[in-house]
């Protein structure tokens, strides 16, 4: 059975991340710790929260160097959900410019409303139009419908996006490099296609 | 693209589910868990659980509770009902809530709207704002569970809340609730036309025309509803297929 860290940085809803996983036969590990890190398959970064706040609560923890190593050099693979994608960026803008873990090249900005009936945030449940095969969304069908929830984007190289999104013209709702993917909507609140991401991720890890 | 959302709505009250007619002659309803357990099978959009006497009573929010029901709850959940601090806030987003609800303290200690934004994000904080109709043709909005005036009118107030941060608006009308006799369709349609963030119609719903209303004549993003799902023999599935021939998109 394989085992997936949960980071805990004091501001979001681990719980149901957490039993999403055991839902998929995974174990999953909370931690304030980074320490623990070292003795999982897998690392999912969930998220609820301002990307300057959250890296601060990164920060203070010691987290940010140790998640930077086992992603980019032990390359273990990791998960981002919602702020927890976004924290994967070099740069973020909500609350200020702010620094990123920096493991998939690319910033995060404010989505930008495309007429004049487009309300942000982005709540609610939108489909995935896959870019490029991936392991992460075997088993569910092309525009299959995810449920976000968010303001800001993920900006970042062609090269890296995997599912784009239909809302403020278009987003890029799902992103990969090797062993890291990030996804902009959540897993563990997308009923059944969100439960087979979570399967499909603790498969890669 | 983005679907609207049909959302039953929970209220609790002394360990058990009710339901009632412009927020009185609550009726009981059933078991909360069981209540989860049949829109997780039925895999509905969204579930708003609303604790409608905490405030009343002064009491906070029952964490132990909502830890227990979040288990079963792979949708999204919005909690609301006696929320005071950032601490309440951050207590529920911990035991599973994705979004909170503030009514009374929206009104009452409207700074806590900006402090839970700008920790958790505007995505997390839904304003719910109850609306009775005035003697006068105007709109007036009650806290308290609709026993407290707040000398205010809705679209000011749903205003404020977006520009306090917050992410969304749950707009009841309190004169149809439990009526089974369709949004307060005027209100839905001032609101929505007043803010740039999503709102949930709340309050009336007896069909599925009146749904469509909603969303359609309202501008709503999505809509909530308790009595339908409860007294009648109307699903939220069978709403979204009604809604799908009209041409609102929704997920099947």
């Amino acid at each position: 059975m394989k085992t997936v860290a949960i980071i805990d940085y004091g501001m979001c809803n681990l719980d149901s991340v957490g039993r999403a996983v055991e839902k998929c036969g995974g174990k999953y590990l909370k931690t304030r710790n980074p320490k623990d890190l070292y003795n999982t398959d897998g690392i999912i970064l969930p998220g609820v929260g301002s990307f300057s706040e959250a890296m601060a609560e990164l920060k203070k923890r010691s987290f940010i160097p140790i998640i930077q190593n086992l992603v980019l050099v032990e390359k273990l693979s990791f998960l981002g959900i919602c702020l927890g994608m976004h924290l994967m960026a070099d740069k973020g803008y909500e609350g200020g410019e702010t620094t990123g873990l920096g493991l998939i090249p690319g910033t995060v900005e404010r989505l930008c409303p495309d007429s004049e009936n487009t309300r942000i945030p982005h709540i609610g449940w939108n489909e995935i139009q896959l870019k490029k095969e991936t392991k992460l969304f075997q088993g569910i069908k092309d525009r299959a419908d995810f449920y976000f929830v968010h303001s800001y984007q993920y900006v970042c190289d062609e090269c890296y996006i995997i599912g784009k999104t239909p809302y403020c013209g278009s987003f890029n709702s799902v992103i990969g490099n090797e062993n890291s993917y990030g996804v902009q909507f959540h897993p563990e609140k997308s009923l059944r296609f969100g439960l087979q991401i979570i399967t499909n991720f603790l498969k890669l890890c | 693209m983005l679907k609207v959302r049909i959302i039953p709505t929970l209220l609790y009250k002394n360990f058990g589910l009710v339901k009632g007619i412009s927020f009185d002659s609550w009726r009981r309803v059933g078991s909360l868990l069981q209540a989860i357990r049949v829109y997780e099978i039925r895999e509905v959009d969204e579930l708003i659980f609303l604790d409608i006497t905490a405030t009343l009573e002064d009491r906070r929010p029952d964490f132990e509770l909502v830890d227990d029901f979040a288990d079963e709850c792979f949708m999204p959940l919005t909690v609301g009902g006696g929320i005071q601090t950032i601490d309440d806030v951050q207590q529920l987003l911990e035991v599973g809530a994705d979004k909170i609800s503030i009514n009374s303290q929206a009104v009452y200690n409207p700074a806590l709207i900006d402090t839970v934004a700008k920790r958790f994000g505007s995505q997390c904080v839904v304003v719910s704002i109850d609306v009775r109709n005035n003697a006068n043709g105007g709109y007036g909005v009650y806290t308290h569970s609709g026993t407290k005036p707040a000398g205010i009118g809705p679209v000011l107030a749903a205003k404020r809340a977006e520009e306090l941060g917050a992410g969304e608006i749950l707009l009841t009308s309190i004169d149809n609730d439990g009526t089974l006799s369709g949004y307060d369709i005027e209100l839905v349609r001032q609101v929505c036309s007043a803010v740039h963030i999503p709102v949930i119609a709340s309050g009336g719903a007896g069909t599925y025309e009146h749904m469509f209303e909603a969303l359609d004549r309202g501008k709503a993003s999505a809509v909530a509803a308790a009595s339908i799902f409860h007294f009648t023999q109307h699903t939220p599935i069978e709403a979204k297929k009604y809604l799908k021939k009209k041409g609102i998109p929704v997920r099947l």
